[in-house]
C-alpha cells in the first residue's frame, strides 16, 4: 500500500466518520467532568465510573435485551458512584486527586469482579443500530461523516450545547460556577456549597456512566476487563485542554479521536509505521496540548480545594 | 511518632517524649479504614454467595500457612515499598504522581537493554550499573511531567497518566521488535518478552525454593535512607516545605518549581528501581505484565503508611500479603481476586476520607493543650 492510495476520498470519509463516532464516550465523560470541575471538585475517578457504567449497561442488555433499561442502569450506577465520590471529597473533604484514584481502583476492581462472576467469557450484544437522519444523511460526503451514526453519538453532540447553556445561561449554572470560583462568597449569599457540589459531581458521574454505556453499546458491543483502558483520564485531560468550555472540549475530543481514527486506519491499510508507535500519537498530542493549552484563566479557582466554613 | 509534629517547634527536647495517644490515633485511623473496607468486602462476598469467613480465612492461610506464601508476600511487598517511597517524596511536595506504572516500565526497559548490551561486564560492575539505569529510566519518566509542571504549569496528574500510556506502548513496541527474545523468534513463538538477562545481574535468592530475593532488603534500607533524606537534610526539608505551603516557601526563597520537579524525578526513579528489581529479582527477563498494577497499589501502600517512608514498610507488606492472599482466596471460594482490588480502592477512599477526623483531632488537642507549651510562657 503506497501513500498515494492512502489519501483517497473514501478513506478520508472513513477516517472522519470514525473520528466523529470515537469522540462519543469522550464527549459524555469530559462534559460531565467539566460540570463537576466547574463546582470545584476534581473527579479523577471518571474511568472507574465509565467501566462500571459500561459493565452495567452491557449486563442489563445481555439479560433483558432492552436498550432503555441498559442506559438507565448505566445512569444509576453513575449516580451511585457520584454519591460515593461526593461523600468522600465533599462531606469528608478528602484530597480530591487521591480519592478519585481510589474511586477509579474501586470501579476497575468491581467491574472486573462482577464481569468474571456474572458473564465470564467474551460475549457480544446487539447495541444501538445506526440511524440515518432523513435528508441530511443523504448529503454526499457530509452525510456519511455526520449523519449516519447511532443514537448515542447524536446524543453526545447534543450534550455539548446543552451543557454550555446549563453552565452559562441558567441560575443553576451560575451557582455551580460561583461555588467553583469563590465558595466562601457563594456560601455567604446563602448558596449551599456542599449541595451544589453534590449535584454537580453526581450529574458529571451520570454522564460518565452514559459514556461507559456508549462505549459498550454503541462502539464495541461487548465488555471486557478494563474496557476503557484509561479513556476516563483522557476525558479529564480534555477538560483542561478545553479550558472548561464545552465547545472547546468538543474540539479537543474531536482532535483526539481524529488522531485515533487516523492511527486505526493506518493499521487497517498497513501504512509502514509500527502500530505501537502510532497508538502513542494521541497521548503525545494530549501532553503537547496540555503544555500549550491556551487559556488557563477560566480554571475554577477553588478547583481541588475542599470547602470549610471559616477557612479562607 | 514525634517527627510528625516536631518540625519547626522551638523545643527540640520534646522529640524524646512519645505522645502515645497521638501515635495510637494515627495508627488506629488507617486500621479502622482498612477494617471498614474489608467489612464491605465481606458484604460483597456474601452477595456473591460465598462464605466470607472461609474466604478471609483462606486469604490469611495463603500468607501465613506456609513458607512459600509468606516469602511471596515479601516479594510482592518489595515493588510496592519502592514505588511507595517515591510516592512519599512526591506527595510530601504536594505533587501527585499517578505515573508509577509508566515509570516502572521505563526503568525496567532501560535496565533490561543495558544489561543485555553490556552482558560481558563482570557482575560487580554490571549489577550496580543496571540498577542505576533502572533508576535513571524511571527518573526520566518522572522528570518530563515534573519539568512540564514547573515550566508550563501542566497538571502533573494528567501528564503522568499520559506518560503511563506512552510507556506501555513503548514496551509493547520494544518487546515485539528490538528487545524480543531471539530464541522465541527462532522457535517461531514470537513471545513478547526479552532475552534472559545475564546471570551476574540476578539478585541472590534469600530463601531456597522461593522467589524471595535481595531486593526486599534493598527496599527496606532505601526506606530508612528516604526517611533520613526527607527529615534530616536541607533538600528534604525544602521538599516538605513546598508541599506544606507553596507560597510561604516561595517567600522564604525556596525555588518551588525546582523542588517540584526534583520530587517527581525522584519518585520516578524509585518506581524505576522497582521495575529493574522486579526484572533482576523475580523473572530475570522483561515480561509484558511487569507492573502488575504496582504503580497504583504503591500509592495505596504509601497513603496507608501515612506518607512516611518507615510507615510504608509495614503498609506495603500488608498490601503484599493481601495480593498474595487474594489468589489463594480465589482458589478456595471461587471469588475472583479482583475483589481485593475493589477493597484496595475503598481503602484509599476511606484513608483520605478520614483525614478530616485527623485534622479535627489535632485542632482539638491544640486547643486543649496548656497555653505555655508553645515556648511563650
Amino acid at each position: 500500500m503506497t501513500e498515494t492510495t492512502f489519501f483517497t476520498v473514501p478513506v478520508a470519509v472513513g477516517i472522519l466518520s470514525s473520528a466523529v463516532r470515537l469522540a462519543t464516550p469522550y464527549l459524555f465523560a469530559a462534559v460531565g467532568e467539566a460540570i463537576a470541575q466547574s463546582s470545584g471538585v476534581l473527579n479523577l475517578g471518571v474511568d472507574g465510573i465509565m467501566l462500571l457504567g459500561a459493565y452495567a449497561s452491557f449486563f442489563v442488555m445481555l439479560s433483558t435485551g432492552s436498550l432503555y433499561l441498559s442506559v438507565l442502569a448505566a445512569m444509576g450506577v453513575g449516580l451511585a458512584m457520584g454519591l460515593l465520590m461526593s461523600l468522600i471529597s465533599v462531606t469528608l473533604k478528602a484530597e480530591q486527586g487521591i480519592s478519585g484514584i481510589g474511586l477509579y481502583m474501586f470501579g476497575l476492581g468491581l467491574s472486573s469482579l462482577l464481569f468474571k462472576v456474572t458473564v465470564g467469557t467474551v460475549k457480544t450484544v446487539t447495541g444501538f443500530p445506526p440511524v440515518v437522519i432523513p435528508i441530511l444523511g443523504d448529503i454526499p460526503i457530509l452525510g456519511k461523516i455526520l449523519f449516519q451514526h447511532s443514537l448515542p453519538v447524536y446524543a453526545a453532540f447534543l450534550v455539548v450545547p446543552l451543557a454550555w447553556w446549563f453552565l452559562d445561561k441558567t441560575t443553576w449554572g451560575l451557582k455551580i460556577r460561583a461555588v467553583g470560583h469563590n465558595p466562601a462568597a457563594a456560601d455567604s449569599l446563602g448558596v449551599s456549597v456542599d449541595c451544589v457540589r453534590y449535584a454537580s459531581v453526581c450529574l458529571g458521574a451520570v454522564l460518565a456512566g452514559l459514556a461507559g454505556a456508549s462505549l459498550s453499546l454503541a462502539m464495541v458491543n461487548l465488555f471486557q476487563e478494563n474496557l476503557t483502558a484509561g479513556m476516563g483520564f483522557i476525558a479529564v485531560a480534555l477538560v483542561y485542554f478545553g479550558g472548561w468550555r464545552p465547545a472547546a472540549i468538543m474540539g479537543g475530543a474531536l482532535l483526539f479521536s481524529f488522531m485515533n481514527a487516523l492511527q486505526l486506519w493506518m493499521q487497517v491499510l498497513a501504512v509502514k509505521i509500527p502500530s505501537d508507535i502510532a497508538v502513542m500519537l494521541p497521548y503525545l498530542l494530549t501532553i503537547a496540548a496540555l503544555a500549550l493549552a491556551p487559556n488557563l484563566t477560566r480554571q475554577p479557582i477553588a478547583l481541588n480545594k475542599p470547602f470549610e466554613r471559616g477557612e479562607h | 511518632m514525634p517527627f510528625h509534629r516536631a518540625d519547626g517547634t522551638s523545643q527540640p527536647h520534646r522529640r524524646l517524649t512519645l505522645d502515645w495517644k497521638d501515635v495510637g490515633f494515627r495508627v488506629a485511623l488507617p486500621v479502622l479504614a482498612m477494617m471498614f473496607a474489608l467489612l464491605i468486602g465481606a458484604a460483597m462476598l456474601v452477595l456473591l454467595k460465598a462464605n466470607a469467613f472461609h474466604a478471609y480465612a483462606a486469604l490469611v492461610a495463603g500468607v501465613f500457612g506456609n513458607v512459600y506464601g509468606f516469602t511471596q508476600s515479601l516479594v510482592k511487598a518489595t515493588p510496592l515499598l519502592l514505588v511507595g517511597l517515591g510516592i512519599c517524596i512526591s506527595f510530601r511536595a504536594s505533587v501527585i504522581n499517578i505515573g508509577g506504572e509508566g515509570q516502572i516500565i521505563a526503568g525496567a526497559l532501560l535496565a533490561t537493554w543495558f544489561s543485555l548490551a553490556f552482558r560481558t561486564w563482570p557482575g560487580w560492575l554490571l549489577l550496580p550499573a543496571t540498577m542505576t539505569m533502572g533508576f535513571l529510566g524511571g527518573a526520566a519518566w518522572g522528570f518530563v511531567p515534573g519539568i512540564l509542571k514547573a515550566r508550563l504549569n501542566v497538571n502533573e496528574i494528567l501528564s503522568t497518566v499520559m506518560m503511563n500510556a506512552i510507556g506501555i506502548q513503548l514496551m509493547n513496541f520494544l518487546l515485539r521488535g528490538p528487545l524480543i527474545d531471539p530464541a522465541g523468534v527462532r522457535a517461531g513463538t514470537f513471545l513478547p518478552q526479552s532475552e534472559r538477562l545475564p546471570e551476574q545481574v540476578w539478585l541472590p535468592r534469600l530463601v531456597p525454593q522461593t522467589l524471595l530475593h535481595a531486593g526486599a532488603i534493598i527496599a527496606v534500607v532505601l526506606a530508612v535512607a528516604v526517611y533520613i533524606f526527607l527529615w534530616r537534610t536541607t533538600i528534604g526539608y525544602r521538599i516538605r516545605a513546598v508541599g506544606l505551603n507553596r507560597e510561604a516557601s516561595r517567600y522564604a526563597g525556596i525555588n518551588v518549581p525546582i523542588y517540584q520537579t526534583l520530587s517527581l524525578t525522584l519518585a520516578g526513579g524509585f518506581a524505576g528501581l522497582a521495575g529493574v528489581i522486579e526484572v533482576i529479582g523475580v523473572q530475570h527477563r522483561l515480561l509484558e505484565g511487569i507492573t502488575s498494577g504496582y504503580g497504583f497499589s504503591g500509592i495505596v501502600a504509601a497513603l496507608f503508611g501515612g506518607l512516611h517512608p518507615l510507615g510504608a514498610i509495614p503498609a506495603s507488606w500488608l498490601f503484599g500479603s493481601l495480593l498474595v492472599g487474594a489468589d489463594k482466596m480465589q482458589r478456595a471460594v471461587q471469588v475472583p481476586s479482583a475483589l481485593i482490588d475493589t477493597v484496595l480502592g475503598l481503602v484509599v477512599m476511606f484513608v483520605v476520607g478520614s483525614a478530616l477526623l485527623s485534622r479535627r483531632w489535632v485542632a482539638r488537642r491544640a486547643l486543649a493543650a496548656p497555653r505555655n507549651e508553645g515556648g511563650q510562657p
